[in-house]
């Protein structure tokens, strides 16, 4: 019977040690968030500058600029439970594993919200959408973000030991979360077309595949980290 | 005297390839036993299977009473491993990164502050990100982060290399340290010289067997 108590130990003391980790680094603040940025320039640039075109299409481009952002999130934050053995020094740490999955992607979803908020600021500013709805839209990036942490911990740890995990990750992941950009996306454009029962439905189908890869998270991890 | 490490017959793959091809071995309790043997003879191969990391796919390991064909991960809270590489995280400091290890095993971090000037590294080299260490300095921070977790079997590959003549030292101590306090050492080393002389015994490991010398009376311990 897991210890749930034990499980939140070990997964705050592995959330603390990515943010000091990030804190060191600045990967999010100087490599993600330019990209996720540059990204939706680039969305720009390649639908021409009429901007109603980038209103109507301003839901879709945002969640593919986070799910682009959310691949380099997740390899950099398996990339160091990769390097100079670590994997192995966590298999005999002692810590749970669902902590560290739990752990893991908490950390993920930190770094994606930080990266929503920017992006959100973007898309009002570069496409001129302006978003209404705030309670929907807030719920929708809280599912949309647990969902895509747990299943990129996921993807992420498995892919982690591979020589060709850096090409391997979108394979894998890509597929698995279209439902969240989908649903996401119809959830957003709910918000912003002032049409919040349709996106209340959608953010519905976001908090189960959450939960579903949540649950998958807590008894997969450990036989996937043997794996890796 | 309590056996701490038994094999018998204990068969071990990486991909098809056989790393150890019928081991039989012994250690008991309070004993530091040298490894030795060619490359690729299958001594770290021991080493990772005594900890639980390579699965025993034939014959019988038991180590610290834990059966490692029924349950391998049991072993693991009790065994500590210095392989070839540290386990370290680059962009913390080196007193974050013992905190963090000892914390997740459950030890108290005093142990860790402890470990850290046992090894040396207490003082203005604790603040240092472990990227801008030397090889050698790494190699103290995995050390302490050893000595902090208190382990029952110390498995050590290596445990001099990039070490100076110092640090050498310090290794072959904190061995006869370990064992002292109740521990049992099981190494692999090239340095024959100094290994022989710490070690109370030697075992050669050869084509993924192991040939048992002779049981020699213990060495007097180093520094």
């Amino acid at each position: 019977m897991p210890d749930g108590a034990a499980i939140l130990r070990d997964a705050r003391l592995v959330v603390g040690k990515d943010l000091r980790l990030e804190w060191r680094s600045r990967v999010t603040t100087n490599q993600l968030l330019p990209f996720a940025l540059l990204v939706l320039i680039l969305f720009a640039f390649a639908l021409d500058p009429d901007r109603r075109i980038l209103r109507e299409a301003s839901p879709g481009l945002f969640w593919l600029a986070v799910l682009f952002s959310t691949l380099l999130a997740i390899q950099r934050a398996f990339s160091v439970e990769t390097a100079d053995g670590v994997a192995d020094a966590l298999r005999l740490s002692g810590l749970d594993p669902a902590g560290i999955f739990l752990g893991k992607a908490v950390g993920i979803a930190l770094h994606l919200a930080v990266l929503e908020i920017a992006l959100g600021a973007g898309v009002t500013l570069f496409y001129g959408a302006t978003p209404h709805g705030p309670l929907l839209l807030v719920a929708t990036c809280a599912a949309a973000t647990a969902g895509l942490a747990a299943a990129g911990s996921l993807y992420g740890v498995l892919s982690a030991g591979l020589r060709v995990r850096d090409t391997l990750l979108p394979l894998l992941l890509l597929p698995v979360v279209a439902p969240v950009l989908i649903a996401a996306t119809q959830a957003f454009a709910a918000a912003y077309e002032r049409t919040s029962g349709a996106g209340w439905r959608w953010f519905g189908l976001l908090a189960i595949f959450a939960l579903i890869y949540l649950a998958i998270g807590f008894f997969a991890f450990e036989p996937l980290l043997e794996e890796s | 005297m309590e056996t701490v490490v038994r094999f018998r017959s204990a068969v071990c793959l990486l991909g098809r390839f056989p790393a150890l091809a019928g081991v039989d071995l012994d250690v008991v309790a309070g004993e530091i036993v040298l490894l030795q043997g060619p490359n690729g003879a299958g001594k770290t191969t021991v080493l990772r299977a005594c900890a639980g990391l390579v699965p025993v796919v034939e014959g019988e390991a038991e180590v610290l009473g834990v059966d490692l064909v029924a349950d391998r991960r049991a072993v693991r809270p009790l065994v500590g491993l210095l392989g070839h590489a540290g386990g370290l995280y680059d962009d913390l400091t080196v007193a974050e990164n013992v905190r963090f290890w000892v914390r997740a095993s459950g030890s108290l971090v005093a142990d860790a502050d402890a470990a850290l000037a046992r090894l040396g590294l207490d003082g203005r080299l604790a603040d240092v990100p472990v990227a801008r260490l030397s090889a050698g300095q790494r190699r103290r921070t995995s050390l302490a982060i050893l000595v902090a977790r208190r382990p029952r079997l110390w498995l050590l590959d290596e445990p001099h290399a990039a070490l100076d003549q110092a640090g050498r030292d310090l290794v072959d101590g904190l061995m006869v340290d370990a064992v002292g306090a109740g521990a049992t050492v099981l190494f692999a080393s090239h340095e024959l010289d100094r290994a022989v002389a710490v070690a109370h015994r030697t075992i050669t490991i050869a084509g993924g067997t192991a040939s048992v010398a002779a049981p020699e009376p213990p060495a007097v311990p180093v520094a």
